[in-house]
């Protein structure tokens, strides 16, 4: 029997609660789109306080990202086909901070990395650096919280890879490094560049752990998050907003061009 | 390059012992039902399973002895690998297929891409060298499969169903020139398949496994004419009894006797085609030394003919024509008596 | 680490949500008419509190600064018996800015006089504001010292961590105005947008010194001295709101607050009263 395409039959109980679901979504975004300060959006835009917060952004995410693929893939591989003991458990421990709330993650990290801090106060005596309130410790506070992120999409797409390719190119003579490298490294390859791009959004937004771990200082440690609860704090509410638009035109316009081009084929 | 392999695997209540002595140059048809062991005799022989227990020694070099613990990886094993699928890399072009091995080995990217080209040129597919697997056909990628496989002169080739990927049309140009291709290849070669005329077209030797045993080997004559067990009879179509001889006389079950045209002695089997097999609705009269009643089980076109499955104390298979079939008035459930020439019965010792 | 708790979280206050944070995550006040109101009511229907006590008797909500949580707190458990108060604590600069995108409330108290002077400007309140404590900006140091701070000239020191607060918020104002009367440049590392966040950076350890309330020093804190003429004391101002629903119930909480009770507690927490 051939299924004739356009007639999709929607159940009737659907379409409120879909409803409702799109407009929890969609509200938000509509209150900020009609509160803009239209007039003034070049203005605040193009403050020193805005570019600063926007440039030292764009840097911290793409850092943090490069950071959790490098990292993240090779854990991904060791959880998708490594077989150790208390690889279920390690497992849970990488999903970690999806779930815990980001400001309990920034405590956690002071505890371990700041100044008195179980690796920082070593860190110190080594080195005399510490971690607090440098740009360091926002990249860091952004993989912590965004690397489970790529460590799931790609540990999931390796499980899903067909292992007889690497068997054969087992046969071919190929060492591990160069299997990994050209059989499964593009076998995978849509899955982790949907995990970096969820990464990378994740890193962006992040704030809770920021603000926590780093701090919040002009150009140093003020991401466009951070930039954006300080002008609430301020009372300038105006430019909350922009900022709040500014945040979501980027993350839309990464996904769209993204979900296009890679995620179809995924 | 010859190849000695004894194997046992063991996998749950799978039991996998296997012996198998290939001479340098011969290409052998593993042939079995599903389950057999083929599969996993191929992955211990390329280096993707542990075996339990075996020695394995390739031309002359030990590759695994679970005895003294040696043990060659697949990737240094030289052991080329064709699968029912292919397999061919996705991402890469079927040269860069083909020159992977070699790439893989440290040769320049030149040299790689040359000698790739020349085996894709012998194979008859050099046209195809910039295009990507999934604009490949069947035959064309189970050519440069092939030609990727032996890049590396491997000393053993395994290939797993080669032509079962392939439509019906174009397996017998694809497995004529498989033939030749293994006849030019100098190293060892097992081809498993459970067609069996693709068994007898590309193998020298042919090895029956079943359930995880040996249970024949022999040139291609050798297993068609004399099948030792039933599956290897369906094979090649044939009916096989097995029976107790004395003089020209054989017993094959209570009250079911079988004419010899030789005399023979002891336990037999006995083998004749159904295309030797009569039907009638009564005992025949005529010279045929043979006959048995039964009542039609079974009935199944086969190319032209009609394939009878005859239950009874004597079950047979019967090949007969269409219009035999209508003037008989033959359906599941008809007696009938089969009957056929002591003649045409092959009879061996069992 | 006792500040911990409520530097991490600003959060559920016994009586009443702290829908502070929100209103400070939201830029869009918290009210009960309009395109909020949908979001804020289902948040505030998980947190079990009404909207921001629009049209109920006995009822009040307050707005307050943020370094009034637990004096407010305790005030409103002793004197509430029956009624609600709704307490709502966040940087005075933001609660303002609350009340001028319409959120609804009885009582409006204030860190600092300019804050409040914005409020009236604005047209946001009825009657008088009164002054009904005060709190002085501190040089806080970890129990220890281990900055070896021992005046706000060590701000200006490089190698030093200081946090201090934004400077449009009021503990940031006045910490400017101190530095500024003493002369001093100082290389903060952080600035944080809220009075409680930067006496949490002292709490944690992760600074060397900070220009705190004194209402927010702890005992794993000490007190550096700064020289009396930069010494700022900022006035708590409390008032009604304009168009507030339960006018009775928010003079009478302003009675508890400059009354007995409300001493009392202010005092406990370190404020000082007039």
């Amino acid at each position: 029997m051939t299924r004739h395409s356009a007639e999709a039959r929607v159940p009737v109980l659907f379409v409120v609660p879909a409803a409702l679901g799109l407009a929890i979504l969609l509200l938000p975004l509509a209150g900020l789109l009609a509160r803009a300060p239209w007039n003034r959006l070049g203005e605040i835009l193009g403050s020193d306080g805005v570019l600063t917060a926007l440039r030292l952004s764009l840097l911290t995410a793409t850092l943090a990202t490069a950071i959790c693929v490098v990292c993240g893939i090779p854990l991904a591989w060791l959880l998708a086909r490594g077989s150790f003991p208390g690889r279920s458990l390690l497992r849970g421990l990488v999903t970690v901070p999806l779930v815990l709330p980001p400001v309990i993650g920034g405590i956690a990290l002071l505890v371990a990395f700041g100044r008195s801090g179980t690796v920082g106060s070593w860190l110190e005596s080594a080195t005399g650096t510490t971690l607090p309130f440098t740009t360091a410790a926002v990249v860091i506070a952004q993989s912590f919280v965004a690397m489970p992120f790529l460590v799931i999409a790609v540990e999931g797409a390796l499980r899903g890879a067909d292992r007889r390719y690497e068997d054969v190119a087992a046969t071919l003579g190929a060492s591990p490094w160069t299997i990994f490298r050209r059989v499964t490294l593009p076998a995978v390859a849509p899955g982790v560049l949907s995990g970096a791009v969820l990464c990378w959004a994740r890193a962006l937004g992040e704030f809770g752990a920021t603000i926590t771990f780093a701090g919040s200082f002009p150009g140093i440690t003020r991401t466009l998050p951070l930039e954006a609860y300080s002008a609430i704090g301020a009372g300038d509410a105006e430019t909350a907003i922009v900022l709040s638009l500014l945040m979501i035109a980027v993350a839309v316009a990464v996904l769209a061009l993204l979900r296009d081009r890679w995620m179809v084929r995924g | 390059m010859s190849l000695l392999a004894k194997v046992a695997v063991r996998r749950g209540d799978f039991e996998l012992d296997v012996t198998l002595d290939v001479s340098a140059g011969s290409v052998i048809s593993l042939l079995g039902p599903n389950g057999a062991g083929k599969s996993t005799l191929l992955a211990v022989l390329a280096g993707l399973l542990r075996p339990d227990a075996a020695l394995i020694e390739l031309d002359g070099e030990t590759v695994i002895d679970t005895v003294t613990g040696t043990y060659v990886s697949a990737r240094h094993r030289r052991v080329g690998l064709v699968l029912q699928d292919f397999l061919l890399f996705p991402h890469l072009s079927a040269l860069e297929n083909s020159a992977f091995g070699l790439r893989s080995r440290g040769v320049p990217r030149g040299t790689s891409r040359s000698v790739a080209a020349s085996w894709l040129a012998r194979l008859g597919v050099a046209e195809v060298a910039d295009r990507r697997p999934r604009e490949l056909s069947g035959g064309q990628a189970q050519r440069v499969a092939l030609a990727r496989a032996l890049a590396v002169e491997p000393r053993l080739l395994l290939l797993d169903e080669p032509l079962a990927a392939l439509d019906v049309g174009t397996r017998p140009a694809v497995r004529a020139d498989l033939r030749r291709h293994l006849a030019e290849y100098d190293g060892c070669a097992i081809v498993v398949t459970h067609d069996p005329l693709e068994a007898l077209v590309l193998g020298d030797r042919l090895v029956v496994l079943e359930h995880g045993r040996v249970v024949q080997e022999g040139t291609p004559e050798q297993v068609t004419r004399h099948p030792l067990t039933d599956y290897v009879a369906r094979l090649v179509g044939l009916n096989l009894l097995r029976g107790s001889a004395d003089g020209r006389v054989a017993t094959v079950g209570p009250a079911a006797v079988v004419t010899l045209a030789h005399d023979a002695a002891g336990p037999v089997h006995i083998a004749f085609s159904p295309a030797a097999v009569t039907l009638s609705p009564h005992r025949p009269e005529g010279s045929a030394r043979n006959a048995w009643a039964g009542t039609v089980a079974d009935m199944e076109r086969h190319g032209d003919l009609v394939r009878v499955t005859v239950d009874g104390p004597v079950p047979v298979l019967a090949d007969i024509t269409p219009l035999a079939v209508a003037d008989l008035d033959l359906a599941p459930g008809v007696a009938v008596w089969a009957s056929v020439k002591a003649t045409e019965i092959t009879v061996y010792p069992a | 680490m006792p500040r911990l708790a409520a530097f991490a979280m600003h959060t559920d206050r016994k009586r009443g949500v702290d829908v502070g944070v929100l209103q400070r995550l939201l830029p869009i006040g918290v009210h009960c008419k309009g395109v909020a109101a949908l979001l804020a009511g289902a948040v505030a229907a998980f947190s079990g509190a009404a909207c921001s006590g629009a049209g109920e008797p006995d009822r009040i909500t307050v707005l307050a600064a943020a370094s009034l949580t637990e004096p407010f707190t305790m005030l409103a458990d002793e004197v509430s018996d029956d009624g609600d108060v709704a307490l709502s604590f966040g940087a005075s600069s933001a609660l303002v800015e609350q009340l001028r995108a319409g959120a609804r409330a009885d009582v409006l108290a204030t860190a600092d006089t300019r804050t409040m002077a914005l409020a009236v400007d604005a047209g946001l309140i009825t009657g008088d504001p009164i002054v009904f404590a005060r709190n002085s900006l501190v040089l806080a140091v970890p129990a220890g010292n281990p900055g070896g701070v021992s005046g706000l000239a060590d701000l200006a020191r490089d190698e030093l961590r200081v946090a201090l607060c934004e400077p449009q918020v009021p503990c940031g104002a006045a910490a400017e105005r101190m530095l500024a009367t003493a002369g001093i440049d100082a290389r903060p590392d952080t600035l944080e947008a809220d009075a409680r966040d930067t006496a949490g950076k002292l709490a944690l350890g992760e600074v060397d010194a900070a220009l705190i309330y004194r209402t927010d020093v702890t005992s794993a804190m000490a007190i550096v001295d700064v020289p009396p003429e930069a010494e700022v004391v900022t006035e708590y101002l409390v008032a009604i709101v304009d168009g507030a629903s339960n006018h009775r119930g928010a003079e009478e909480f302003i009675a508890a607050v400059t009354g007995a009770t409300g001493r009392r507690l202010l005092a406990e927490a370190g404020f000082d009263t007039p």
